[in-house]
Parts: C-alpha cells; structure tokens; sequence
C-alpha cells in the first residue's frame, strides 16, 4: 500500500475578532522556477544559499523607466550607480543598455574604467576623492561632482597642477517637503551655500561648471518632492546663465526610487503605496518642462536610478536548517541564509516563497539566519507553510545593495549566478573560500606556530 | 502527558477547550492523533500508526512529536 503524504501535525489558535479589511493573502503559492529555471536544479547545481539575478528582468525594467521618461523628455540619461550592485557582469548589462557609470569611491571608478566605461561617462559622486583619484577623473574629462567646500578647495589646488580644466557639478541638498532633509551631503540651497559654491567655481576660472545635482533621499514614497527638487536646481541653473554667464548642461536629479519591496513596519505592501517610475517620470519631466527653460537649451536629465532597476532581478535561494519553538510558543525556523548576505532584511520586509508544494496549512514563525549572533534574523514574523529541513525558499527582490553590502561575517559569501535571456545560467562571482579570504592576512613570526 | 478529559475535538480538526474557552483548527495529522490521543492511545502506538500510514521516518517523526507535544501544553490542552 502506497503511504500517504506527511504533513507534521500542528494547531493554530482561532482568534474572534474584526476582519483586517486590508488583510492580504497568505504567500504560500511555490515559487519553483526563475526565468524558467528550476530552483531544485540552481540550488543542486551551484549549492545553498546562492544569489540568482535574471537578466531578462534587469533589461526589462531598464528599458520600462527609459520609456518613462523618454517619451516625456527628449534628452535623457541614465547612469548606473554602482554602489547599489557592482558585479561586473551586471554593470555591463546596464552599459549595454546605455547606460552611463556613477560612482562614488575611487574603487567604483577604476570598477567603471576597467569594465570599458569612457572616462567622460563616469560621473563621479561621493564625499571622498583623493587627489590621485581626482586627477585620474580630469585625465579622463569625468563628471565630478563636488560635495562640500574643502573638495571644492581641493580641486582648484589640483587645476594649478593639471593643464585641464575638470567638467564640474554640484551636489545640492534642500527642503523638498520630505523629512529628514538629507543635508549631509553636498552644497545646501536654502541657506545660500551652493550658490555661493557656484560662484566660487566660476570666479576659479579653473573648471567648467557643467551641472547640478542633487540627490533627495532614499525609498521616496512622493514623486512630488523631485518636482520640488526640479524647481530648486532649475532656479540655481537660472541664476547661473543670468548672474555667472554660465549655461547649465545638465540637471542629475540622482537616484532615490523605491523598488516594491516593503519597508519593515509598513503597514501596506510596496506594491500598494509606492509611486511607479512613470509617476516620478510625470513629476520630473513636467517640473523641467514648465521651469521656462528655452526649448533648444533644456538641460540634459541625468538619472541615478539604482535600486529601482535592480531590485526585482535578484532572488536569494536558501534552504532551511533547522526548526524549533521558541519559550513564549512561536515558531522559528532557521534558514542557511543571514544578515550577513541578506543586509536589506534591515529595512525589508522581504517577499519569501516556498520553493515546492505545501498544503493550505500555515503558521507564524521566525525566521532567523545561521549566524550565532542575536542580531541576525530575516523575518520578525511571517506566515508560511509548514517548513521542513532541507525544505527550499526563494527570497525576492534582493538585487539591490545585497551583494555590495553584504558581510564576510562567519559565513562565507555564495556564489552569485546570472540566468541570461535564453535560459542558461552562468558563474558570475565564485564563492568565497578561506583560501580567499585569508590571502591578505600577514602572520608575525612569533605568531606563526602554536602548541597546544 | 495526556490531553484534558474535557478538551472536544472533531475529524474536521476542530478542538474547543471548555476550560479557556479557546478554540483551535488542527491539521489533518494533528485532528488525527487529537482523536486517537482523546481515546487514550498511547504515544507509541499512535507513533508505530503514523510510521506505516504516511512517508515520514522516524526521526522526522520524533522531532514533530515533541513539537507538537509543546504546542498542546502552550495551548492548555495536556494534563499536568
């Protein structure tokens, strides 16, 4: 006689109340392929956890938020910010797509430079430049973009030295309505700092002012405030033509889209709050339109856009290691995978599938990482089948600041895996080893042996 | 550790404790072993049933039994 299918006993407590009218569906359909690719076969094949993007998602999504703004604007450009997923093998996506390079550390530059990225479409943000790195960038007539005043000092020492004079822009930061402003970086608009920064720059003599930038916040929730940021930077660029007989090239309206996924403590899913890329392209492209600039000399709209590109392409697949029941009664479940690579469950809420067939039976649980350090746990709470070890998950939308922001903590890192257009996967970064992580390790010679 | 001489359960996997006056929904497998529990089937036997009724061994077995003896005791369902 054929056994039947085990599903380990359980009880749930029913509890008498109101219906939560927002009440969302329980997330227990499997998610057993990506791209057409089985999760089974991913996981046998490059191990557990393992880090998956699909290209096709990331191209996509890419060409959607260039339709957004394009078919609104006509001079546009995106730049692939390379802090929010620096795998070369997902930069040269976004470079084959069009787009151009932001980065903010000389190592991101030199990423940029080595993935055939020309020197003058490397923007280069950030709040630390050294002068070697400054003067790679004016080398190469990069976009630098100056965030406070001893950089802009900085520079002007370095122009005496360099025969070129460095394409230059501002960070600026302002009030859009959004709080806390983000103030830290760059030149503040409303006390005076960037315009006086402006002035600074064009009295030198010594650079080109080409731009302004800014960059308003992170996961904005109002596409209105880049309306807010437009009217600020056009009146700057305004001021600039009339009062420094400088044209403004370009305005680098910076990144800050959220992708869908939810933030923790939200009390509604992303996808049910959070503006499209067409609603930010509307705000943006509008503000630009009617800010009265001439037709023939409208500023070239720079975007930064990482994580909403990103985001959705990324999956981590895990398996789980263990249950157990914790003192007060809940359920916790720990998974093969931790904070230490999974750094977003820090703000996220993230979307987690089965990867095989479950019964409608479901139950609360923890979910923690396999780390031995309180800190690490992936869901405070979620509803999920009844999980068994060696019972496979898919985590969603992990592309973003995942695999640059992930830790060497205990664990080691995974493999990262690309699945291209036509289905096949491919290495894209290795799994870390000891060997690799020991390699820049230098042990004194009294150290070099032990007895125990 | 027996379930409460009060506690009613049904094949549907319905359970109501009258002493709480909480109620709960069971499994397939939990309302199955609540019942047989309820007419003082003893552990191992319920235990040996299961193992040649289902694909499951006994390790696996082990591991959800004291589970889910842990969970009836959180629910006020055994006797102390």
């Amino acid at each position: 006689m054929q056994k039947l299918r085990y599903e380990r006993p359980v009880i749930q407590k029913m509890n008498a109340g109101l219906m939560n009218k927002y009440g969302t569906r329980t997330e227990y359909e499997p998610v057993k392929h990506i791209d057409g690719v089985s999760v089974a076969s991913l996981i046998q094949q490059y191990g557990s956890p393992v880090f998956v993007i699909s290209e096709k998602t990331i191209r996509r999504t890419y060409q959607n938020a260039v339709r957004a703004f394009k078919t609104r604007y006509p001079k546009v450009q995106f730049a692939w910010s390379y802090k929010t997923n620096y795998i070369n093998a997902v930069c040269n996506i976004f470079h084959q797509e069009g787009s151009w390079a932001e980065v903010v550390s000389g190592f991101e530059y030199n990423k940029a430079l080595g993935n055939g990225v020309p020197g003058n479409k490397i923007i280069f943000n950030g709040p630390e430049k050294s002068n070697e790195e400054i003067i790679l960038a004016i080398n190469n007539d990069s976009l630098i973009h100056i965030d406070h005043f001893d950089e802009l000092y900085q520079l002007i020492d370095i122009c005496d030295s360099v025969n070129k004079k460095p394409r230059v822009a501002i960070r600026v930061n302002m009030d859009t309505g959004v709080y806390p402003i983000w103030d830290r970086f760059g030149f503040n608009y409303e006390n005076g700092s960037a315009w006086n920064a402006l002035t600074k720059i064009v009295a030198s003599g010594k650079m080109v002012l080409t731009g302004l930038h800014c960059h308003i916040g992170t996961y904005m929730l109002s596409a209105d405030a880049y309306a807010v940021a437009v009217n600020k930077l056009s009146d700057l660029a305004f001021k600039c033509k009339t009062q420094l007989n400088t044209s403004i090239q370009y305005l680098d309206l910076g990144g800050g889209f959220p992708s869908a996924n939810t933030l923790r403590g939200a009390y509604l899913p992303a996808s049910d709050t959070n503006p499209s890329i067409d609603d930010f392209a509307e705000a943006i492209t509008t503000a630009i339109l009617n800010a009265g600039f001439k037709t023939e000399e409208l500023p070239l709209l720079i975007l930064e856009t990482g994580r909403a590109l990103i985001d959705d392409a990324g999956y981590l697949l895990g398996t789980v290691l263990a249950n157990k029941r914790l003192s007060d009664g809940r359920r916790a479940t720990i998974m093969d995978f931790g904070v230490n690579i999974l750094f977003t469950s820090f703000w996220y809420e993230h979307k987690i599938s089965p990867a095989q067939d479950f019964t409608h039976h479901t139950e609360d649980m923890v979910l923690y990482g396999p780390l031995c350090m309180n800190i690490d746990m992936v869901r405070e709470s979620i509803n999920l089948p009844l999980l068994n070890r060696g019972d496979q998950v898919v985590v969603h939308r992990v592309g973003a600041y995942n695999m640059t922001q992930w830790m060497q903590f205990i664990q080691m890192r995974p493999n990262v895996i690309l699945i291209d257009e036509k289905g096949s996967t491919h290495l894209i970064r290795e799994a870390e080893d000891l060997k690799y992580i020991e390699q820049l390790e230098k042990i004194p010679a009294h150290l070099s042996t032990i007895k125990l | 550790m027996n379930l409460r001489k009060n506690v009613a359960t049904s094949e549907s996997g319905f359970i109501f404790n009258p002493s709480t006056g909480d109620s709960f929904s069971a499994n397939p497998l939990a309302a199955e072993i609540l019942i047989q529990l309820k007419q003082g089937i003893s552990h191992s036997e319920i235990k040996k049933t299961i193992l040649n009724k289902y694909e499951v061994d006994f390790s696996q077995l082990e591991r959800d039994w004291d589970d889910f003896l842990l969970q009836l005791r959180d629910a006020n369902l055994l006797d102390t």
